[in-house]
């Protein structure tokens, strides 16, 4: 066991990976010799060689097809795409080409491809820094989506995305990256060597797509949420006093629909928690699943807590961060309807 | 305030510029601005030659077969008569086939198919230049890549059909072939989008420290799609052992090639800028086709990289069943194209070397015609789109490797009202 930030328990699953399969290759641009913007991919190359860790062109789809050709090789592709916001040029080759491409080919081939990304605001990236795109992707039939919220998690939910023989775009919180940030943005950061998700395995270890897992147990309301959002939470859960039981669902498809209904049906409230905008937003989708599965335990109307539907501003970006106060305010909402 | 600044100077006003054909429907076909050089003019530089001697090349055209059925000059392959006779017959049964089963669309028996008549020397010519084991990334008019490479045609007739023998699991529009047996990548539709993946694939084999090489084909219209120039740039940087082709048939659906920009600048040409060597080749010339697909390759395996190769040629067809080109273009033009039909320059040519005659050509093709109709009595065996019985199981799965629960339940859902 090290302690670990989130950016070293990423390197740390790469290089394992690396170290395990010969097939694994890790590309993208400024991930080589620089070791990436965010230092994801720091050393893999002096470790593991320039044709194993290399950079790309500016291209993101140039990035994922090249992916899609090598695992259609019989490669497996670890790729990143420096901001999620970058990841839009590849959207063609994501939705058209790696989700469908084991359907369209009658199973002959597939794509076995991660593609990384960093994603989520709170570090001043102003508009085409922040965002948070996983909706655009739970859409998609044959994507699976991943959004880990510390450490352990993202360790063994990457090993397990870059194993998995179905595409996965793994969205990394950078908020997170080196501490468990919970919204409290006046106050100093938190390293995650006081947390105990800090505490990673040095070796292999994977963590199954597709399992939420319970951040906190509690009686009252269920909250949905994950990301950075879950420590959000976490916070707004201690200062509000209601006694929420918050799941991070840490994998948004497949979605875990048995933890969340358990939950929901045992504490008959729900909140739903996402930093990406409200409208079609991944809480659309878990309050209807919500409804589809609770709907006779509810004992109030679900309620969200989001970002605006506003691209994501440069000096408001706190205000448009939904904040501890903003799930507080939620939360007593909710015990109060 | 007086600073100098700007000066507005007199202008006339500007304007723009919207590309059209030499020819439209009722106009005499006008290929007057083509410039054919004769065949055998270009040299053939050595296939270790540097990128920079070989920058003349995007602007010549490389034919072998001259007007008479000659094949002169320096890129002839000088194919032993058997080769000749194997790419003619496959050339005219991908023809015979395309007829087939155009008229099997006309009479409802599946939705859709595309013809490649007077392309078929590019797709033969290639498949017989490359390794059988090459891996191709074809778009849709490339069906004589899968019948040189001895794809059954009952395969194909029954993934056209979607049959219960479509191996695609009628999940493909007709002709959006995939066998992976034979080397051939899933066809997406979506245009351009295998040119970088063939890149990617080349990548993983010299990484693989493998030996074979990739090719793969867009039209002239697709060039202007970022895939296209992904492809290139990708290709150029890892030196990727990839054959990147440009059918320029001159028509993308109806829109002429100047809308890709072909007037401004060769296809070809579009290499120089990445610092890949770039080929323009007459496409209805075997072997030029055949010639090219060699030197690139070899230049490929050498681990010299990249290639890109237009092919000058015409879309004799239609782009699909759904198109009407008499619409768009005059119904000549397909016969007074300058560069002939494949299929007839070849047999001229064998003829003139004694190894083919007229007779011969009618009894092949009687033969191919019978070929093709044993096959298709045997596809329409295993049912047709009107008739087609996919348990619907099948819409659910390979979606995922593993179903999903959700997808379970969707499938359980559509059972329990009825499918």
């Amino acid at each position: 066991m090290s302690n670990m930030s989130m950016v070293q328990a990423i390197n740390s699953a790469m290089d394992v990976m690396l170290n395990r399969d010969p097939d694994v290759l890790v590309f993208g641009e400024d991930v080589g010799y620089f070791g990436g913007v965010f230092r994801c991919t720091a050393g893999l190359q002096a470790k593991h060689g320039l044709t194993r860790v290399f950079d790309a062109p500016i291209a993101e789809g140039g990035i994922v097809a090249a992916a899609v050709g090598m695992g259609a090789y019989g490669l497996r592709p670890v790729v990143e795409i420096q901001f999620a916001d970058y990841i839009l040029p590849a959207f063609d080759q994501l939705v058209s080409e790696a989700s469908r491409l084991r359907y369209r080919s009658g199973g002959e081939f597939w794509s076995p491809i991660t593609v990384r990304s960093p994603c989520g605001g709170g570090i001043h990236g102003g508009q085409t820094h922040s965002q948070s795109p996983e909706a655009i992707f739970t859409h998609i039939s044959g994507l699976k989506t991943v959004m880990p919220s510390n450490p352990y998690d993202a360790k063994g939910l990457l090993i397990a995305a870059i194993e998995d023989n179905d595409p996965v775009i793994f969205l990394e919180p950078k908020r997170l990256y080196n501490g468990p940030f919970d919204g409290h943005h006046d106050k100093p950061l938190v390293p995650w060597a006081s947390h105990p998700a800090g505490e990673v395995p040095d070796g292999y270890y994977r963590i199954d797509l597709g399992k939420a897992a319970i951040a906190r147990p509690g009686k009252d309301v269920t909250v949905l949420t994950y990301g950075t959002m879950v420590h959000v939470c976490l916070a707004a859960a201690a200062e509000s006093g209601v006694d929420a039981e918050i799941i991070d669902l840490r994998t948004l498809f497949p979605i875990d629909i048995e933890t969340i209904a358990a939950s929901v049906q045992k504490t008959g409230r729900c909140v739903i928690a996402h930093e990406a905008s409200r409208t079609s937003g991944f809480g659309a989708e878990l309050g209807q699943l919500v409804q589809e599965h609770c709907f006779y335990f509810l004992e109030a109307p679900i309620r969200r807590v989001t970002g605006w539907d506003t691209p994501y501003p440069h000096s408001l970006e706190w205000s448009y961060f939904p904040g501890p106060h903003r799930v507080a305010h939620a939360l007593k909402l909710v015990m109060e309807d | 305030m007086n600073r100098p600044g700007p000066v507005a100077a007199p202008h006339s006003n500007l304007e723009l510029y919207i590309p059209e054909p030499k020819a439209r429907p009722g106009d005499t076909p006008d290929f007057s601005d083509l410039h054919i050089p004769p065949a055998g003019a270009v040299a053939r530089p050595d296939t270790s030659a540097r990128e920079s001697a070989l920058r003349e090349l995007p602007y010549q055209l490389i034919r072998v077969l001259d007007d008479s059925g000659t094949a002169t000059g320096e890129w002839n392959p000088r194919l032993p008569a058997e080769v000749l006779r194997q790419g003619l017959r496959t050339m005219l049964l991908t023809r015979v086939f395309d007829d087939r089963m155009m008229r099997l669309q006309r009479q409802g028996k599946t939705s859709f198919y595309i013809k490649c008549t007077g392309e078929e020397a590019i797709a033969v010519a290639q498949a017989f230049a490359l390794d059988p084991k090459d891996m191709l990334f074809p778009s849709y008019r490339q069906q004589g890549l899968l019948i040189a490479r001895g794809c059954p045609l009952v395969e194909m007739m029954c993934q056209v059909f979607n049959n219960s023998r479509d191996r695609l699991k009628g999940r493909q529009l007709p002709i959006m072939y995939s066998v992976k047996e034979l080397g051939f990548f899933s066809i997406s539709g979506n245009l351009g989008t295998q040119f970088p993946q063939a890149v990617g694939w080349a990548m993983a084999s010299a990484y693989k420290k493998d030996t074979r090489i990739a090719a793969s084909w867009v039209g002239d219209g697709t060039t202007a799609e970022g895939d296209f120039h992904y492809a290139l740039t990708f290709a150029a940087v890892y030196h990727a052992p990839v054959i990147l082709n440009v059918v320029n048939n001159q028509w993308a659906i109806s829109s002429f090639q100047g809308f890709a920009g072909g007037d401004e600048a060769t296809f070809a040409s579009r290499a120089l800028g990445y610092g890949l060597p770039g080929l323009r080749v007459d496409g209805n010339d075997f072997l030029a086709v055949y010639a090219a697909t060699q030197w690139a390759a070899e230049r490929a395996r050498k681990n010299l990289g990249a290639t890109l190769i237009e092919f000058y040629t015409y879309r004799a067809a239609p782009h699909s069943t759904s198109d009407d080109p008499s619409k768009y273009r005059p119904e000549s033009e397909a016969s007074a194209w300058p560069l002939g039909d494949p299929i007839e320059r070849l047999s001229q040519h064998m003829i003139k070397l004694g190894e083919w005659s007229l007779e011969q050509h009618q009894a092949l093709t009687a033969e191919l015609e019978e070929e093709v109709r044993a096959a298709l009595k045997e596809a329409e065996s295993y049912g047709t789109l009107q008739n087609s019985e996919m348990d619907v199981q099948s819409m659910f799965e390979d979606v995922f490797e593993k179903m999903p629960t959700h997808l379970q339940n969707q499938l359980d859902e559509l059972r329990s009202i009825g499918a």
